[in-house]
């Protein structure tokens, strides 16, 4: 036995969304499920817990108490700062993104409420351009973060992305600075920041918020790093190891301090926030005859 | 001033003038013939063809410049501009990481914390410094002397030359995103004056890494990119070859860099590149961050805080109810 091999391996996620045919395959077991049962468990496989992708609307909903949650700079979106064209203008494909997903960009930000707890809240959604970071993305977040100082309430980002959104160059970047040097105010004002790490974060977000929070929260089998599997085996020809950058993986390895199951997480997260933000244990519920 | 060498690809015109210029040299001696009239008007043809590529730089060719192999490195500024560098090691949990130095200098008489991101001269320095590319050691260093410089109240200046953080193994294992997440945040709330100057290559968030500071500088042929040319024309292009035209696309040269905000300055370089004679280039260094360093003599660490805030925060365009932002 090698002890320093870990010894799982990483279920590899499909790239796709919410599915679209009637039925499920579970990558993992290979058990078919109904696409109703999937949706309505958070895209969660029931039996194996394999986590699909889930969007960052249907994630709001499942967290925050009803009707609680608060919308904050819908209308804010990407430009396109540098013109820039590759195979296709990214104008053209920023509307595609945004008619894919139903989304005005990679992530979805407000103020709700989680057992009651106000917090701040930053969601990313894959669909829209690999979840990267821009210009109006990192200003989204940040706002979000100077929200909750403003407001006094805690701070929670839940992250996917391929990193740093290359159409808009430098100016995606400097987002990373820009979310980072928010949250040291968050910080500094002893306002709790959980950061919830989901399939895939990568790149420019893994190495900004996603990595900052006072406690940091990873899904099950979700792929959190720095540089891609492929960038790495191109770079030093070697053979990664098994599970290498699972949150598994990162788990022994020290950065993450929990995973936490997609339909455990509200519970979790109320906790957390009781001991870090309200500082006193609630009044047990009166006990049933 | 060295004879320039002309290596690099686009400078092949100058390179084959050189050689006739060398030729007609060689000729002129070998036959006693006076050759002074074709000499004059070959130097004459090779000043002109210097004046046409040099004055015409597209963005991939600053880029080879930046990549230049005999470009000054941060330890030949160092020795040029700083007096009494001791060179401090290793991150107290792990190693030294000699792709990221970093000591106490004097600058004009001022005591000052460095940090710089270091490339090797030959092979066997290159791989010591793993070719400029640091690993999360080099940035917890680079924070535990930035803590440092504010502890005992002193400017942090800054060397900018890598062409990204390394992405290796131990460096994931390690955790370099998030080494380099905390010296995002940690230099923006930093309590003493600190200045970046990018005076190679600007290589994303390894660079970024040293880069949250009060003013960034650059020098005219550096780039300061999201990622490198060659990276963005694989994933966008499908294609590396396609890098002069990524280099295009993303708008990395220190112009643009200045007209978007991100840089605050750009420091002139001698003619054709800061390798054609790096103590002029070390020179107009020492001017921009004496000047900057004044600047900024006068604020208290509260001022500090709130206007490097303020200048990283105002930083991207996007658009709001159909307004474009910036």
């Amino acid at each position: 036995m090698h002890f320093d091999k870990p010894t799982y391996t990483v279920r590899k996620a499909k790239k796709k969304g919410i599915p679209k045919g009637l039925y499920t395959k579970d990558p993992a077991t290979g058990d078919i499920v109904f696409n109703k049962e999937l949706v309505d468990n958070q895209m969660v496989m029931p039996k194996s817990g394999y986590h699909f992708p889930i969007g960052a609307r249907e994630r709001i909903a499942a967290l925050v108490d009803p009707e609680s949650f608060v919308e904050s700079d819908a209308g804010l979106k990407s430009a396109d700062p540098l013109n820039f064209t590759d195979s296709q203008p990214y104008k053209q494909r920023l509307k595609r993104y945004e008619k894919d997903s139903g989304l005005p960009e990679a992530v979805i930000c407000g103020t709700g409420k989680i057992h009651g707890i106000d917090v701040a809240l930053a969601v990313m959604d894959f669909r829209f351009c690999g979840g990267t970071l821009g210009s109006a993305t990192g200003e989204k977040i940040t706002r979000a973060i100077e929200l909750a100082v403003a407001k006094k309430i805690p701070c929670i980002i839940f992250s996917t992305s391929g990193g740093a959104r290359m159409q808009e160059g430098i100016l995606s970047l400097m987002q990373m600075a820009k979310t980072s040097a928010a949250l040291g105010r968050l910080a500094a004002a002893r306002l709790p920041y959980i950061s919830v790490l989901t399939n895939p974060t990568t790149g420019g977000v893994s190495a900004s918020y996603a990595t900052l929070g006072d406690v940091i929260i990873a899904e099950p089998g979700a792929l959190i790093g720095f540089a891609g599997p492929r960038v790495i085996k191109e770079t030093t020809k070697q053979t990664l190891p098994a599970g290498f950058q699972s949150a598994e993986f990162l788990l022994q390895r020290g950065l993450v301090d929990l995973i936490v199951s997609r339909l455990e997480q509200r519970d979790r997260l109320r906790d957390l926030l009781t001991a870090l933000y309200l500082k006193k244990k609630p009044a047990p519920p009166a006990a049933t005859p | 001033m060295e004879k320039p060498t002309y290596i690099l690809e686009f400078e092949k015109p100058l390179r084959e003038l050189a050689r006739k210029l060398e030729e007609l040299r060689q000729q002129a001696l070998e036959t006693n013939v006076d050759l002074a009239g074709q000499i004059a008007a070959m130097e004459k043809d090779i000043e002109a063809a210097q004046r046409e590529i040099y004055s015409n730089l597209t963005p991939w060719q600053k880029v080879q410049i930046a990549r230049h192999p005999k470009r000054p490195y941060a330890l030949d500024y160092i020795g040029l501009i700083f007096e009494g560098f001791e060179e401090l090691h290793g991150d107290r949990q792990f190693s030294d990481d000699r792709a990221l130095i970093g000591g106490t200098a004097f600058f004009n008489g001022q005591a000052v914390v460095v940090i710089a991101q270091q490339k090797g001269r030959d092979t066997k320095e290159k791989i010591a410094r793993n070719f400029g590319m640091p690993q999360p050691e080099g940035y917890r260093k680079a924070l535990r002397l930035a803590r440092m410089a504010e502890k005992f109240g002193l400017p942090l200046l800054t060397f900018i030359d890598t062409p990204g953080a390394y992405p290796g193994i131990g460096s994931e294992e390690r955790h370099v995103s998030e080494a380099i997440a905390v010296n995002l945040r940690e230099m923006a709330m930093l309590r003493t004056p600190s200045i970046s100057v990018i005076i190679g290559e600007g290589g994303s968030g390894g660079a970024l890494g040293i880069g949250v500071t009060d003013r960034v500088l650059i020098f005219e042929n550096s780039y300061y990119s999201v990622i490198s040319p060659e990276g963005c024309a694989a994933i966008l292009w499908k294609d590396a070859a396609a890098a002069s035209k990524a280099a295009e696309a993303l708008q990395l040269n220190a112009d643009t860099l200045a007209r978007l905000g991100v840089v605050d300055e750009v420091i002139s370089e001698p003619f054709g590149g800061a390798h054609n004679d790096p103590k002029q280039a070390a020179e107009a260094l020492r001017y921009a961050l004496q000047k900057h360093l004044n600047d900024l003599r006068g604020l208290d660490g509260e001022r500090l805080l709130e206007t490097r805030y303020d200048r990283f925060r105002r930083l991207g365009i996007y658009t709001e109810a159909g307004a474009i932002r910036s």
